[in-house]
């Protein structure tokens, strides 16, 4: 396996590269501070990229924040969906970060049960 | 409390790239000859004066304003010098900040190192518009993996594009075998 074979995967996608950037409807904020590291957060962005890699998310952007202060609820992830509310999810884990993808990304059904915050 | 050395790398990424790095370097050397794990996160941010170094080495202090602690740096301080080894901060204002510390690899309190697969795709992943480069040797080996060539064979594919996330995974599973 060769770096350069991503030239390929740049080939095979160039039809549709446009079309993404114009549609980039979920980005997904992981809280990457010291506490939300600590807490777990780097497992938890592994699992988001896994199921966007695993599902073809192509809509899906998964980025890093600093401390949210609020250390008590790390890891922590908002989901901003363009024209709805930023949903803030707290103390989550990689096997529910994996269920926020399947039903709030996926099946557009928030998971309240992990819900924080709404703003 | 981190669980393993890559979570403390992650963190010192992450103060880098708070601290407005467009460049992070990370080098990670475990050798067995010389019982020694090495790690080192150097960056192109804004970079600290004298007394900012000294501030930044206190678990009370953060630079970052709305912040109430800054606890990674004495927190990688402390288990550096715990399991007997050695910790280094350098920086120069306006020019970037070198972070060192080094760890007797048979120390019975040294934490793990972590999953460095991980650790690299999820920083090259989740920070796009930063440009890593990750040195990863042992005593028989050396691997480099360097964002910014990979963005440049991209040529406008973003690198957290699912697919180009599946190519890396499975690039970095397969070239990182040697380091376990």
């Amino acid at each position: 396996m060769k770096l350069e074979d991503l030239k390929k995967i740049r080939e095979k996608a160039s039809k549709d590269i446009e079309l993404r950037q114009k549609n980039a409807r979920i980005k997904i904020v992981v809280g990457m501070g010291t506490s939300g590291i600590a807490a777990g957060a780097r497992d938890v962005l592994k699992a988001l990229l896994d199921e966007i890699a695993a599902r073809n998310l192509t809509d899906v952007m998964v980025t890093q924040t600093g401390e949210k202060g609020l250390a008590s609820h790390e890891p922590m992830i908002e989901v901003h969906e363009e024209g709805k509310d930023v949903v803030i999810y707290g103390n989550i884990d990689a096997e529910k970060a994996r269920k926020i993808v399947a039903e709030h990304i996926v099946n557009h059904n928030p998971v309240t049960e992990y819900v924080i915050e709404v703003k | 409390m981190m669980d393993d050395i890559c979570a403390h790398i992650v963190d010192l990424a992450v103060n880098s790239i708070s601290a407005g790095a467009k460049h992070v370097k990370i080098s990670i050397e475990k050798s067995n000859i010389k019982n020694e794990l090495f790690i080192k996160v150097s960056d192109d941010g804004k970079g600290m004066d004298e007394a900012t170094i000294k501030q930044v080495i206190d678990p009370f202090f953060s630079t970052k304003t709305g912040r109430k602690v800054g606890l990674g740096i004495p927190l990688l301080k402390g288990t550096a010098e715990t399991c007997g080894g050695s910790f280094h901060i350098a920086s120069i204002e306006g020019k970037g900040t070198e972070i060192m510390a080094s760890f007797p690899l048979n120390h019975p309190d040294l934490p793990p190192i972590g999953n460095i697969k991980d650790t690299i795709l999820v920083l090259s992943i989740s920070n796009p518009e930063i440009d890593f480069f990750f040195d990863i040797k042992n005593d028989i080996m050396n691997f480099t993996f360097n964002t910014k060539e990979i963005k440049t064979l991209l040529n406008g594919l973003t690198i957290n594009s699912p697919e180009v996330i599946k190519f890396l995974k499975d690039y970095l599973e397969e070239h990182l075998d040697f380091f376990n």
